[in-house]
């Protein structure tokens, strides 16, 4: 049984289920990372997930495109954000409260208007969702192209915003100002900009990336909306910023970790799944993001304002 | 746009805000119950009437506000001391299976020593539960707020395991169910004929021991001092790991009483839907109550009140059920405006 999960590893079907595991994480990670470097804390994150997987597979069913759905997505997302904003910055409320209260509020608007939608359905209805692309040539590559190259558009595009937000947060002038708020906000006022402006510009840009993420679950990963799909994803995101040291490319290396461990415990439950019961398979990738919360806590140099609200006037 | 702090709070103003904020509630429900394509007028009525309109409705009211009083406590108790424990719905589920595993033919006692004795229990495995989480965020910094989330998906798995395979009640005809708390160990009813049980007077009791004690002693004074300001406590001789364990056990301990509330008082046995949500909710009725103990209690009958209410109008009207958890998640984002706002004053002037 060993030789049978090493085998795995070598398995290009196996890596390729990992890439589309790695998907919605990835990009809800990148969305946390960004209000966190601003200084919020966003535990909106997984009600936000949930809306934006309503929203965009909504648009779709409606007759929108699938462009359109990842648009609208966005747009709901970034729009939480905002929500999010006028809360813990504008008015300086808790971000821990201001979170989980968004994360209840989304999520039960979210299931309100699904139902007023779709009054009684027993089985959810199933759209179009986004078709495998493969890349000419190389998905003719042995191994790679399976595992690398025969994906969803989305897929591709979720992986494209980790060198986007990478150059986002180095290379430009709205990136250094954003690491600034979260680190040093009186620097930022010093220089005559608005910290208050820059942390709502991270958290819409953000919660836009989380509502992505979601909408990726509805969009490509099934077709389909379920009741409690996020399950838990965004909190495991929040981990991965940790692990991640608020780094896009090594919150790629978590996201791929993370699901190259889940699609591993999926592939070990039908080979022990005899033996063990499902559910501990089930629980070994939130026992894993807390182990690697513990292993990340020691190097971790949280940015210096995060949890602390900037008011005009104050000093810290 | 900025804040400034209040020199002083005019003694009307956290009434007016608290009215305005419920105020905002019910206008953004009623503007969702015509969405919906009903009435909000004969909505609101539905509301009143299911959770007030007879005996059974009244006690039923009580019944739900039992598990929001126990959990909105476990939250109130943690976020005093700025200890951010989202984990009261794992707890509640560690103090019902402690229930399960001690009141189902383990051991028997007479009902008024096997009653102290399952909830005695409760709390020490909802503490136990917390315990190493608030340990790995004194001494390794491993922040609680995602480790006491992420504990509540593996106990339910648990809880899954548990029921599915060695617990599962034999004569259960196939649910996943555990077998039935003794008949010893069950909480006999406040109102006879009802589902009101003596969960509700114990939570009450715990609200206002906690009360007693955050008022009235060392610990309570620590606890406030700690969340206040720990770099601060610590140089007055407050031991801030100490106060934070303290916390932490008496957080999860009353969030395991939540479950054994429930599973020995309302359900008389533990299935994998005792708590639709009665942890997260808790942290909803602790911020309506200002964090208070008493606070706790009306809040908690409040919210008891919304759930009760609108599952009777989401029936009458037929609007999805879903309502009440908006409401009550507007509920905490229009309170955390309101407190803001009792403590500073908006100044609309210079740049936005």
């Amino acid at each position: 049984m060993i030789l049978e999960l090493l085998e795995l590893l070598f398995n290009a079907g196996f890596w390729a289920a990992t890439i589309r595991i790695a998907c919605p994480l990835l990009m809800a990670t990148l969305g946390e990372l960004i209000c966190e470097r601003a200084g919020v804390l966003n535990l909106g994150i997984e009600g936000i997930m949930t809306i934006g997987a309503l929203v965009g597979w909504t648009t779709v069913y409606l007759g929108g495109d699938l462009s359109t759905g990842i648009l609208v997505a966005a747009l709901v997302g970034a729009s939480f954000g905002l929500l999010h904003a006028l809360f813990s910055v504008y008015l300086g409320a808790s971000q821990h409260v201001t979170g989980i209260g968004i994360t209840l509020f989304a999520s039960s608007i979210g299931y309100y208007s699904f139902r007023i939608l779709l009054p009684s359905s027993t089985t959810p209805p199933k759209i179009v969702a986004f078709q495998t692309i493969e890349i000419p040539v190389l998905s003719d590559i042995p191994f790679l192209g399976i595992a690398l190259f025969q994906h969803t558009t989305f897929t591709y595009f979720a992986f494209l915003m980790v060198p986007i937000v990478f150059w986002l947060m180095n290379k430009t002038p709205l990136g250094l100002a954003i690491k600034v708020a979260g680190e040093n906000p009186m620097a930022l006022e010093a220089q005559g900009l608005d910290v208050l402006f820059i942390r709502t510009i991270a958290l819409m840009i953000g919660s836009a990336l989380m509502a992505l993420g979601g909408a990726y679950l509805t969009m490509s990963a099934f077709d389909a909306f379920y009741f409690g799909m996020v399950n838990g994803r965004g909190w495991i995101a929040i981990a991965l910023v940790i692990f991640a040291s608020w780094q896009p490319f090594r919150a790629l290396l978590g996201a791929i970790l993370f699901a190259a461990f889940d699609a591993f415990q999926v592939r070990a439950q039908q080979l022990a799944g005899a033996f063990i019961a499902y559910q501990f398979f089930l629980m070994l990738p939130y026992i894993l993001s807390i182990v690697a919360m513990i292993f990340a806590a020691k190097s971790t140099h949280y940015p210096r304002a995060l949890l602390i609200p900037f008011r005009r006037g104050e000093r810290h | 746009m900025r804040l400034e702090a209040r020199e002083q709070t005019p003694a009307w103003l956290p009434w007016i805000a608290i009215i305005s904020s419920s105020l905002a509630t019910l206008i953004f429900a009623a503007v969702l119950i015509i969405v919906a394509g009903a009435s909000p007028i004969e909505g609101f009525y539905e509301l009143f009437r299911g959770a007030f309109g007879s005996k059974n409705s009244i006690a039923e009211t009580g019944a739900t506000a039992t598990p929001l009083i126990f959990t909105g406590l476990a939250a109130a108790v943690a976020f005093r001391a700025r200890f951010w424990n989202i984990g009261a719905e794992g707890q509640l589920y560690i103090g019902a299976l402690a229930t399960t595993f001690f009141g189902t033919g383990l051991i028997q006692f007479a009902p008024f020593i096997m009653i102290p004795f399952l909830f005695l229990m409760g709390f020490i495995f909802g503490a136990l539960a917390l315990l190493p989480l608030v340990l790995l965020r004194q001494y390794l910094k491993v922040d609680e707020v995602v480790t006491t989330l992420l504990m509540n998906f593996v106990i339910i798995l648990l809880v899954s395991y548990l029921l599915e395979g060695p617990w599962k009640d034999p004569y259960s005809l196939g649910w996943p169910q555990a077998a039935p708390i003794v008949d010893s160990g069950v909480l006999p009813q406040i109102i006879p004929r009802t589902r009101l049980h003596l969960g509700f007077a114990i939570a009450v009791s715990i609200a206002i021991v906690i009360w007693y004690v955050q008022t009235k002693t060392l610990f309570g004074f620590s606890t406030r001092a700690v969340g206040f300001n720990p770099s601060a406590a610590k140089h007055s001789g407050i031991s801030v790991t100490k106060t934070m364990i303290g916390v932490a056990i008496l957080s999860g301990g009353i969030a395991g009483l939540a479950g054994v509330s429930e599973t020995a008082g309302l359900k008389g046995y533990l299935t994998l839907d005792l708590s639709p949500g009665f942890g997260y909710t808790g942290i909803a009725v602790a911020m309506l109550g200002n964090l208070h103990p008493i606070g706790v209690i009306f809040s908690a009958m409040f919210i008891a009140v919304i759930y009760v209410g609108a599952d009777a109008m989401s029936r009458a009207i037929e609007v999805p059920t879903y309502l009440a958890d908006v409401i009550v998640a507007s509920t905490i984002l229009t309170v955390l405006v309101s407190l803001v706002l009792i403590k500073y004053r908006i100044i609309f002037k210079g740049k936005f």
